[in-house]
């Protein structure tokens, strides 16, 4: 009976309808990078994300953004959203202060594999902001640090000032995840590694039969990603990328988000690799 | 017989070409806002009709890659026009649908739904090719996970008085596309115009109710040949064709072949295919504020994968060329749909063909990569 009474409500709600959220701190990251912390107003509000999913957020006037969810996906009642100055809707989020409002609704899109993780070695590997929504993976790892083999980070970044979340590497590999993090670009603060991110699989021994890769970055960073990890004898079936495209609706309306056969807003953003090879880094495409 | 009795669901029924009117008196008044084919502006488009003397009478449409010209032709029939640029879409997916609008509170917003006035619609004319395009769009806005609402509605209570084809276009593909000229499923009626009289097969009950008041009579097992001869002639008038054996492959297969930078050569990127093809569903959402900022009214607008905007992202474009982007549309419409919706997103109704400015045509392109073969 109640199923009946949820599935009446699916169809009748709006579901371009956002709900009103408040922010609740802003946490800057990197230049034209801050982290966002949203809650929804309304506590009727389904809560609940896995990893890798993301939100869309308005601020009328200016119009709606999909951003992924950065945060633990075990308190999802503060979602918090990691969102890179590049538009005029993200541009006016920027401006925005602690107590302000936006829109939201969500969560969309796919999570990453998490269950097929467990009991294997799970190996991160991003870019830029492309850690954001990997970040919910490795906090997600911390919790059940004993449920999953090795967990191992590679992060690049094209200087040390664009790195994300540095305050809490020490407390990830604390936790047991290990980290490998090295920039494009040095300057003189950096005692770090140099060099793209897909090299870091030279300084790695990797268990190919048992390991699981999840991949979010520039394309072509995730083209490198994909190229070595393969080199390296992990199927592709064991490759996982987060993929991006404009999107104006989130749930198959719009078609921007088409990528050949897929529509990256429901039946991704998170493809295992093999889903989407044929269409992945073509010119264009 | 005759008179106030309605017939039984799936009976074919014979009325004189007057009675049409009492059809659509019936329809009126039960409500429907009547859309149909009509000259207007120099063209035949669908626009709000009263009366069956507003029907294309005398009135041909004739069309060939890059044209579509009406003429003056000696008949009496209403339904002789083959398809124009509107399609049933700008009724169910308007060019523009209100959404939303937000009001400033204080701080906060208040997001309040649009509600859609909009009349039910009685869809008078629907080729066969038209109605698979409903179907399809069916597809996306109501068939999927999560339904669309503002679809739903117009969908949900529209009424549809299908028509076969008497006549075909020299774009027409739909035997190709396996969706017509005969119309099979999906309509309240279903008409066939003979010369003197209209066939009409009763889909529905509320196909049957409207026909209540109008003087029928069963049709004979004569009647019933005569439309199959009527049908048959109109295939025999398509030419175009379309092969689709091999599809989606073919088109995953030749992402990179040079003839598409051929095409490109030609194509103005104007979007027209995509604005008169009756499946093309991409939509872009626009706010538009008051100069205080204080109320916004969000509308979700057409879109088309031809506009350079289209697949904005930070950092630039993903689809940055006009060859890139005719492809994507030619490659989603005969070839990702399948994979997408189990079906072609092509009914082969012709429209790009007759609307594109520089007459591509969409089966000779295919046809053409098919020849020159996988790069």
């Amino acid at each position: 009976m109640s199923t009946t009474v949820l599935l009446d409500r699916a169809a009748t709600a709006d579901p371009m309808l956002p709900y009103m959220a408040t922010v609740r701190a802003i946490r800057p990251e990197a230049y034209g990078i801050s982290t966002f912390s949203l809650e929804y107003d309304d506590a009727s509000v389904p809560l609940g994300f896995a990893p890798g999913q993301f939100n869309m957020i308005c601020l009328p006037g200016f119009g709606e953004v999909a951003i992924s969810i950065c945060s633990d996906p075990n308190s999802p009642k503060i979602m918090e959203h990691t969102i890179r100055y590049a538009g005029s809707v993200t541009r006016a989020i920027g401006r925005l202060r602690v107590g302000d409002s936006v829109g939201m609704r969500g969560p969309y899109g796919t999570p990453w594999p998490m269950q097929l993780a467990e009991g294997k070695d799970l190996m991160i590997v991003s870019g830029g902001i492309g850690l954001a929504p990997l970040r919910p993976v490795i906090l997600e790892a911390l919790h059940r640090r004993s449920s999953f083999g090795r967990v191992l980070v590679l992060y690049g970044g094209r200087t040390p000032q664009d790195l994300l979340y540095t305050d809490e590497f020490e407390k990830w590999q604390n936790g047991g995840i290990e980290m490998y993090v090295s920039v494009d670009r040095a300057d003189e603060t950096w005692k770090g590694q140099v060099g793209v991110i897909p090299m870091a699989f030279y300084r790695t021994r990797l268990d190919h039969r048992n390991t699981l890769v999840f991949s979010c970055g520039p394309e072509i960073m995730m083209r490198f990603v994909i190229y070595e990890a393969m080199a390296r004898r992990i199927p592709k079936e064991a490759i996982y990328v987060s993929m991006e495209r404009n999107m104006k609706c989130a749930i198959g309306f719009c078609g921007h988000c088409q990528l050949g056969p897929v529509f990256i807003c429901k039946n991704g953003p998170i493809f295992r690799f093999s889903q989407v090879e044929s269409f992945f880094g073509r010119e264009e495409f | 017989m005759v008179g106030s009795a309605t017939p039984r669901v799936s009976a074919t029924v014979v009325l004189s070409k007057p009675a049409l009117q009492r059809v659509l008196d019936n329809l009126g008044n039960s409500g429907f806002q009547l859309i149909g084919p009509t000259v207007r502006d120099g063209t035949l488009v669908l626009a709000g009709i009263g009366n069956i003397s507003e029907l294309p009478v005398g009135w041909a449409l004739e069309q060939k890659p890059g044209s579509s010209r009406l003429l003056r032709i000696n008949s009496t029939d209403y339904f002789g026009c083959t398809v124009g640029p509107h399609s049933w879409k700008r009724y169910l997916f308007p060019p523009q649908t209100d959404l939303l609008t937000a009001h400033r509170n204080g701080k906060g917003w208040v997001f309040e739904p649009s509600p859609d006035d909009a009349p039910p619609f009685a869809f008078i004319g629907v080729r066969s090719c038209d109605l698979h395009a409903i179907a399809i769009q069916d597809d996306v806005f109501v068939n999927g996970n999560i339904r669309d609402p503002h679809y739903a509605h117009r969908r949900e209570r529209a009424f549809i008085m299908a028509t076969n084809c008497n006549t075909a276009a020299s774009t027409c593909f739909c035997t190709s596309m396996k969706t017509g000229p005969r119309v099979h499923s999906g309509f309240d009626l279903a008409l066939t115009e003979l010369p003197e009289c209209f066939v009409i097969e009763i889909g529905s009950e509320a196909g049957s109710d409207v026909l209540a008041g109008v003087d029928w009579q069963p049709a004979s097992a004569f009647d019933l040949g005569r439309v199959s001869q009527l049908i048959q002639r109109t295939e025999r008038q398509i030419q175009r064709q379309l092969t689709t054996s091999d599809l989606p492959k073919l088109l995953y297969d030749t992402i990179d072949h040079p003839h598409w930078d051929v095409i490109a050569m030609r194509c103005l990127s104007c979007a027209n295919c995509t604005l008169v093809c009756p499946t093309c569903f991409c939509s872009t959402v626009e706010d538009h504020s008051d100069l205080t900022g204080s109320d916004t009214k969000r509308t979700r607008v057409w879109d088309s994968c031809f506009i350079l905007d289209f697949s904005h992202l930070h950092g630039g474009n993903s689809r940055p060329t006009i060859k890139s982007r005719f492809r994507q549309w030619m490659t989603h419409k005969l070839g990702a749909w399948i994979d997408q919706f189990g079906r072609s997103g092509c009914v082969g109704c012709g429209r790009c063909i007759a609307w594109c400015p520089m007459g591509i045509d969409i089966t000779e392109e295919l046809s053409t990569l098919r020849s020159l073969g996988a790069r």
